[in-house]
Order: C-alpha cells, then structure tokens, then sequence
C-alpha cells in the first residue's frame, strides 16, 4: 500500500492525530529539563494510547489503562518526585549524563531494526475492525487465564506488602 | 488500518524509552522511561491480538497483565528510590555504585 492510499483513509488521519502528540510527549518524557514536566507529558503518551486502543476495538484495556496509569502510576510518580526531589528544576545539568551520542546510537539502531523487522514481515496485513466486549474478557480471564490471573494478584499482593516494609521508617 | 503503523509507532516509544533509559541520571526519570517502554509493549500486543482476532483474546489479555505488573513495579522501585534517597540523601544512579567491584 502506497503512502497516498494510506493517507486517504479517516481512520489513518485519525490515528496519526492520535500518535504524533504521543511522540512529542514520549520525546519530552526523555529529554525534559523538568522532572515534573516529564512526569506529566507522559500521561500524553498514556492518554494516546489509551485511544489507540479504542482504535483497536480493546475498550476494557483502554479504560484500565486510563484508570491505572493515568489515574495511579503518574500521581505515585509525582509523589516520588516530590519525594525525592526537592528543588524541583533547579539543577537542570544533574539529570542527563554529557555524552547523549552513544544512547541515541543505540536507540536508533534498535528503532532500524525492528521497523525493518515489521516492514518485511507485516507489509500491507490490515487489521479486521470489531469491538472487543468486557463480558467476553472476564470469561476468558476467568476461565482459559484463571491461573496467570490469581498469580498477578498474588504479584501485587507482594508488591503492596513489599512497598510498605521498604518505605516505613524501622522502629528503633 | 494497517498493522505496521501500530507496530512502527510502538517501535518509536520503544527507542524512546531505551534512549531515555541510558541517557537520565534521576532513578525516578528512568523509571519513568521504562514505563514508556512498556507503553510501546501494549500497543503491540493490542495490534497484533486484534489482527489475529482469536477466541482466547491472547493480546488484550496479556495487556492487562503488563499493566498490571507495571503497576507493581513502579510501586516497589519508588519505594526502593525513596529508600535509597533517605539513606543517602541522592536518587542520582551515578553515584549508587556500592555494588561495583
């Protein structure tokens, strides 16, 4: 499919509307002077895919994403920011290291290959629409998943009691 | 829609995060770029569970799992940050070199 045809379809335009904020927020996640602005451009690329998702037909994973990332994952990162830094933005030089070169190298190259891995392998397949319902998920989840499902919350249950004995403070 | 569009876009994210990853100092902002890395992760997963658009949902599923454990990580390494800058009065990667031979 040429890029003409690919433009002319509403969906495409939409999708690009949705990712090119997503790429200037990422770009700003990475580069941001400001640790509270990095915190926050990153609820943009969060947001974005959250649409992408919709995009998709996957509204349960969308909401969720919403409601976790957006609403729990960026608020606890603004804590740690707070946290553990007070001056916020005073030190702008601290937060990268000098020589950024051989990081974009890497990043680079890692974008060439798996865009040329894709391209050669996935080259015109078009994606069937169709909307995903919640009802259908949680008989899959419980049902064909139900043993990955009780070990992640069995994660997290881990995760909580191990947050709490790191972060108090040791009764003398 | 094409596949390849969401897989270039995840492939962008991914490389973002890689680059921010090595680049930041701030252990908080390191974090951060691998929550975007995992981001990039999803939205494949979504794309390529809905073009194979399966009964068991494989894809979507497995989203929902690496939310989740997202969400548990970044709970347990912000702890380990906030613990790390009490003792030591710095979350800056650089300097935590108390494990290098």
């Amino acid at each position: 499919m040429s890029f003409g045809d690919w433009i002319t379809q509403s969906e495409n335009i939409v999708f690009l509307v949705i990712a090119l904020p997503m790429v200037a927020g990422a770009v700003m996640v990475v580069t941001s002077r400001n640790v509270v602005h990095a915190a926050l451009t990153l609820i943009l690329t969060l947001a974005g895919s959250a649409a992408l998702f919709l995009m998709l037909g996957a509204e349960f994973v969308a909401w969720t994403l919403v409601l976790v990332y957006i609403g729990a994952v960026i608020v606890l990162f603004l804590f740690g920011i707070m946290i553990t830094r007070a001056p916020i933005g005073r030190d702008a030089v601290r937060l990268d290291h000098r020589r950024r070169w051989p990081a974009a190298l890497v990043a680079a190259s890692v974008f060439a290959v798996i865009v040329t891995a894709t391209s050669l392998a996935f080259p015109d397949t078009e994606i069937a629409e169709g909307v995903v319902r919640t009802d259908s998920i949680g008989e899959v989840l419980f049902n064909r998943f139900v043993i990955p499902f009780e070990v992640v919350s069995l994660v997290l249950l881990a995760a909580l009691v191990g947050g709490i004995v790191l972060a108090r403070k040791d009764p003398e | 829609m094409i596949v390849n569009q969401f897989l270039v876009l995840a492939a962008l994210l991914f490389s973002l995060g890689i680059y921010g990853v090595l680049v930041r100092r701030n252990a908080v902002l390191v974090l951060l770029s691998v929550e975007l890395m995992l981001t990039a992760v999803n939205i494949n997963l979504v794309a390529f569970g809905s073009m194979l658009q399966e009964s068991v949902l494989t894809g979507q599923i497995f989203a929902l799992f690496v939310i989740t454990v997202a969400a548990a990580e970044v709970g347990i390494g912000l702890a380990i940050v906030v613990l790390i800058f009490r003792n030591r009065s710095s979350s800056n990667i650089d300097e935590l070199d108390l494990m290098k031979w």
